[in-house]
């Protein structure tokens, strides 16, 4: 009995989170570890946006006039790196961290010392990564795919702590979905059953299945670097009875699960932002959890309409040509999905609604130019061009980064108990909306032009598209800082915000007073049917 | 106290399955190497050409009704300084006739090099239909300092050819594999010897 009351008394004084800064390296608790998930991400959107910053300086005008060549590599390479896992990817465990425990009932995640560890190895990783651009010899410059020979043979001395950062990143990703699919299936609150729980929910379950699935195969691609260049293997040398196309081949089967590990939570946050504005239920949520799960099982037989012109025989091209194309069927599911939710809603426009409904429609542009690119005879002249550029930035710019701002705007009421400034946030919107189609829409026409990517210096036709290029990039990039002072400012003066948030919001996490308690759902709470989506 | 064991428990056992499932695909990573070398094999995917082929040729019967144009090249990989070039730039032959053309080789150094020779073949289509009885390829060739050899190669091209097919390209990459394969011992001390002023050659004509 004694024992007992001392437990109870322990619990009674563990109710805040302990003081000093040692306190983000201890914790535990999902709510730190999704906040410095967060901020980690935000940090490397910075750098990797310098870098995409120094390439638009360079392309300006054709000619060299910033960098020399080799440096533009470099930036090509570790832009491309950092964003997709320094940025997008520890943006969404962020948001997962976050959000999942608090959605399905549960009082943390189901493994909170390996999340502790799971963050942690990420800032040792890119501090890796990022350092090598200050060796002799320089950082990558391989392009962020590192196809060999020129990430082995060719590659500056200081790829072997590249491949050991892309290691560490490997390791992170693999915990952090470990953790997140043993909460999702062991935590959830009596009543919450699986085709209860919300999309982000059900969209990121199936993201750390792929990731789990496809991150040692990322792993194993760089080791087989790794034993070429020092181990005198010839896993992807021609010279000794390897082979390069193999290496495309292991990329791209863990490199297009990866581009789906990048949209699928997306996915689900903008099927809670807008039925939340819109004042309606999800249309169609059963056919979003199949729609899901379908993109995730395409996205393994995909991988080869990368590499359509490595030479391949006809039925091999016929194949990822039909095979990418079915794609756009569950993504159609969704997209429709989307717009008859908000068919005959009561919507309003607030921030996050402006970025899921932007969403909506410059996703679908990308998802439009990807058809373009499956069309086998078609993708020889886009191949490796500007309009390639093009069309990933439009699904993982307007795409996957828009729904992380609009996740920001949409639960940062929850998160700190604060509400940003509405007309800084539209503000915002609007610069980012011009400034990403400024940028990214004229590389569509350079690239159909015959434009080539990863090039410091081009022909004069396309001067005038790039100029265009480099001023919305600006323009997209300054405002990303104003972002971070409409947030600053809302955490340090924003009005009270109201446990609901929103009108429109339904969910467990707004059941929780906003801020959200350090500790929430100790005990389970009760699934009431208006909170849930299914 | 009871449930909290209870799914403290359960979760130990999803953490487990999920363990075991990427134990699987380093597993599947490891296995893809000769999967993907079997498959090529197979398929001919990759425009590497099978090995020896066995032929009766007293009942070959070519295909007289049409000629096929076998176009051959030659490169040699970075750092092989061999000389390597075919008899014949292209030959045209019927299917089902056998044909034999040489390749040249000689090595302008002063030290003894084993060179390797690696085919590779276009279109992808024609890979299975392509058959060598004898070629150099099959083997690796040991030359001695300023020594040429002559090289034979004698090929078939199947009558089941598709008849869209009219011409065929036979690619061959030379590797210097002198280090990979290693000189037999008596000629290992005399490459050493001369190891110094070969390197400095190189080094004043690159």
């Amino acid at each position: 009995m004694s024992e007992v009351i001392h437990a109870g008394h322990h619990d009674h004084h563990d109710h805040g989170p302990a003081k000093g800064l040692l306190r983000w390296l201890y914790t535990t608790n999902h709510k730190d570890i999704g906040t410095l998930y967060l901020w980690f991400s935000f940090a490397m959107f910075l750098i990797g946006g310098l870098m995409a910053l120094v390439i638009r300086t360079e392309l300006f005008q054709p000619g060299l006039q910033f960098v020399q060549p080799e440096f533009f590599n470099q930036m090509t390479t570790n832009h491309g790196l950092i964003m997709v896992f320094g940025a997008i990817m520890p943006a969404f465990v962020g948001l997962a961290n976050w959000l999942i425990p608090m959605q399905v009932g549960a009082p943390d995640m189901a493994l909170p010392r390996m999340n502790n560890l799971s963050f942690w190895i990420l800032p040792f990783a890119f501090g890796i990564m990022i350092s090598t651009l200050f060796m002799e010899g320089g950082g990558p410059n391989f392009g962020w795919t590192f196809y060999a020979p020129l990430s082995t043979t060719y590659a500056p001395d200081s790829v072997t702590f590249f491949i050991f950062a892309v290691h560490l990143m490997g390791a992170s990703s693999i915990m952090g979905s470990i953790n997140i699919i043993a909460t999702i299936l062991n935590m959830r609150a009596p009543g919450m059953t699986l085709m209860k729980m919300p999309m982000f929910v059900w969209t990121w379950l199936i993201t750390a299945y792929l990731l789990i699935a496809v991150m040692p195969v990322l792993a194993g691609a760089v080791t087989m670097m790794l034993f070429d260049i020092h181990f005198g293997t010839s896993f992807f040398n021609a010279a000794g009875g390897g082979d390069p196309v193999m290496f495309q081949h292991i990329f791209w089967f863990f490199g297009h699960p990866e581009v789906y590990i990048m949209i699928l939570p997306a996915f689900g946050i903008i099927s809670h932002i807008i039925p939340a504005f819109a004042r309606k239920q999800l249309f169609g949520y059963t056919s979003m959890v199949y729609a899901v799960a379908s993109i995730a099982f395409l996205s393994f037989i995909v991988w080869a309409h990368h590499m359509f012109t490595v030479g391949m025989p006809l039925a091999g091209q016929l194949f990822f040509m039909y095979s990418t194309m079915l794609i756009a069927i569950p993504t159609g599911v969704k997209v429709f999905n989307w717009i008859a939710t908000m068919w005959r809603g009561s919507m309003t426009f607030e921030t996050p609604m402006l970025f899921a409904i932007a969403f909506v429609v410059l996703f679908t542009m990308g998802g439009f130019s990807g058809l373009m690119l499956a069309i086998t005879p078609a993708d020889y002249q886009y191949h490796d061009t500007y309009f390639v550029v093009a069309h990933f930035h439009y699904v993982l710019v307007p795409g996957a980064l828009f729904s992380i701002i609009a996740a920001v705007y949409f639960w940062l009421p929850k998160w700190t108990g604060k509400m940003y400034d509405e007309a800084l946030g539209k503000l915002h919107f609007w610069l980012s909306f011009i400034g990403v189609n400024v940028t990214f829409f004229p590389q569509h026409f350079s690239g159909l032009a015959g434009m080539p990517r990863r090039i410091p210096d081009y022909a004069l036709q396309f001067a005038d598209f790039n100029m265009l290029s480099s001023i919305g990039a600006f323009i997209f990039g300054f405002s990303q800082l104003f972002f971070l002072f409409v947030v600053i400012k809302a955490i340090r003066s924003g009005k009270p915000a109201t446990a609901r948030g929103w009108e429109g919001a339904r969910g467990l996490e707004w059941t929780l007073p906003s801020p959200a308690p350090y500790h929430s759902f100790t005990h389970p709470p009760e699934v009431k049917a208006e909170e849930v989506h299914g | 106290m009871t449930s909290h064991e209870e799914r403290q428990k359960n979760i130990k056992q999803t953490v487990r399955k999920l363990g075991l499932i990427v134990l699987g695909m380093c597993g599947f990573v490891v296995a893809l190497v000769p999967l993907y070398d079997l498959f090529c094999e197979i398929t001919g995917l990759n425009g590497k050409t099978g090995g020896p082929y066995v032929f009766e040729e007293a009942s070959a019967q070519p295909d007289t009704s049409r000629l096929v144009r076998v176009n051959f090249l030659t490169n040699t990989n970075q750092g092989m300084i061999w000389e390597f070039r075919s008899g014949k730039g292209s030959v045209r032959v019927h299917p089902g006739e056998p044909k034999t053309v040489s390749f040249f080789v000689k090595n302008p150094t002063s030290r003894p090099m084993i060179g390797q020779a690696i085919p590779s073949l276009v279109p992808v289509a024609a890979t299975q239909y392509f058959h060598k009885t004898e070629c150099f390829c099959f083997e690796q060739q040991l030359l001695q300092p300023g020594e040429e050899m002559e090289m034979p190669m004698r090929f078939i091209v199947d009558r089941d050819l598709p008849r869209n097919v009219q011409s065929i390209s036979l690619s061959y990459a030379l590797f210097d594999v002198t280090e990979r394969i290693g000189l037999p011992a008596d000629m290992a001390a005399t490459s050493t010897a001369s190891q110094e002023p070969i390197d400095s050659d190189i080094a004043a004509g690159g």
